[in-house]
């Protein structure tokens, strides 16, 4: 390319493609995750090593904790699926519907919250904190940072939400959120069997 | 193809993979309460994270979709990475039963 075109096309056409053909700021998001990922697998092998070396572990979970489970995974998985509305909506230029679906998956984020929170006073009030043991500690820990997660998920997607409905922000940018949107609902695969359904009252 | 029968393609393909990853952790919960080991139901649950994991990861993330390069980039090492930390289990047992180390 000539100097000339240079000035044309300016010097981001002089730079070679992108082997991952995706925009920086998304595949930023996915290197993100993948430090995430690690984060929340090293906090997982913890809580493993600690539950396999420890004899008389507590089992917690009754029937009630349960059915509170079945209905926060049914809502964050559901948030996923109104996520992926949003970002198609978003990519076919259709605003509005984007942020309906937005504003659904941020409404499911932040019910999937207060029935995590509400199911905390509920071990409060049994007397399980995270200063009663080892379980208290574990649990609290994990399921503390993945409620973290949810909660600054719903603050950036109220955030992105407004700034891409006044035109700031654009569609690629809803789908780096829904990425990670995706991401928490990912890590609660992985938090429900390991430190719930295997912590059941027998 | 129509963009209208394509959207609904795609719609029909999400719906799919939501209603499989609400069976999948139905049969968690169902194996919960089955009165088998602790290893093999820890094992069954994991092949059944995993496989979750693997959907949300292909088809809501749209990893399936994107050049190769992406996900052997990310993939392979994040997997190295996570087993890796699987060194600590041999400890964690004996913790279990008291042993000093080399006995």
């Amino acid at each position: 390319m000539s100097e000339s075109e240079a000035a044309v096309h300016g010097h981001g056409a002089l730079m070679e493609e992108s082997p991952y053909a995706i925009p920086s700021r998304k595949f930023t998001m996915w290197l993100f995750i993948i430090s995430d990922a690690v984060t929340f697998g090293a906090f997982l092998m913890a809580y493993g090593y600690l539950r396999v070396g420890t004899p008389n572990w507590a089992r917690p979970f009754e029937s009630g904790s349960v059915i509170n489970v079945i209905l926060m995974t049914f809502v964050l998985i559901t948030s996923s699926l109104t996520m992926l509305g949003a970002v198609d909506s978003a990519k076919a230029g259709d605003k509005s519907k984007a942020m309906r679906f937005l504003f659904s998956t941020m409404f499911l984020g932040a019910l999937f919250a207060a029935l995590h929170i509400r199911e905390w006073f509920e071990l409060f009030g049994r007397g399980i904190t995270i200063g009663s043991g080892l379980f208290g500690q574990t649990f609290f820990t994990i399921t503390g940072l993945h409620l973290l997660h949810v909660i600054s998920g719903v603050i950036a997607m109220l955030v992105v939400a407004m700034k891409y409905s006044s035109g700031r922000l654009t569609p690629s940018h809803v789908e780096t959120t829904g990425l990670y949107w995706h991401f928490v609902d990912l890590v609660w695969m992985f938090v429900v069997p390991l430190i719930y359904l295997t912590n059941i009252a027998r | 193809m129509s963009a209208a029968s394509a959207s609904g393609n795609v719609i029909r393909k999400y719906l799919t993979v939501y209603f499989v990853l609400l069976a999948i952790f139905l049969l968690e919960v169902f194996l919960a309460f089955q009165h088998i080991s602790i290893g093999v139901l820890v094992t069954l649950l994991l092949i059944l994270a995993i496989s979750s994991a693997s959907l949300g990861l292909m088809y809501f993330m749209h990893l399936a979709q994107e050049r190769r390069s992406l996900f052997l980039t990310l993939i392979p090492a994040t997997i190295f990475v996570l087993l890796m930390m699987n060194m600590i289990w041999g400890d964690s047992v004996r913790l279990l039963h008291l042993r000093t180390i080399g006995q």
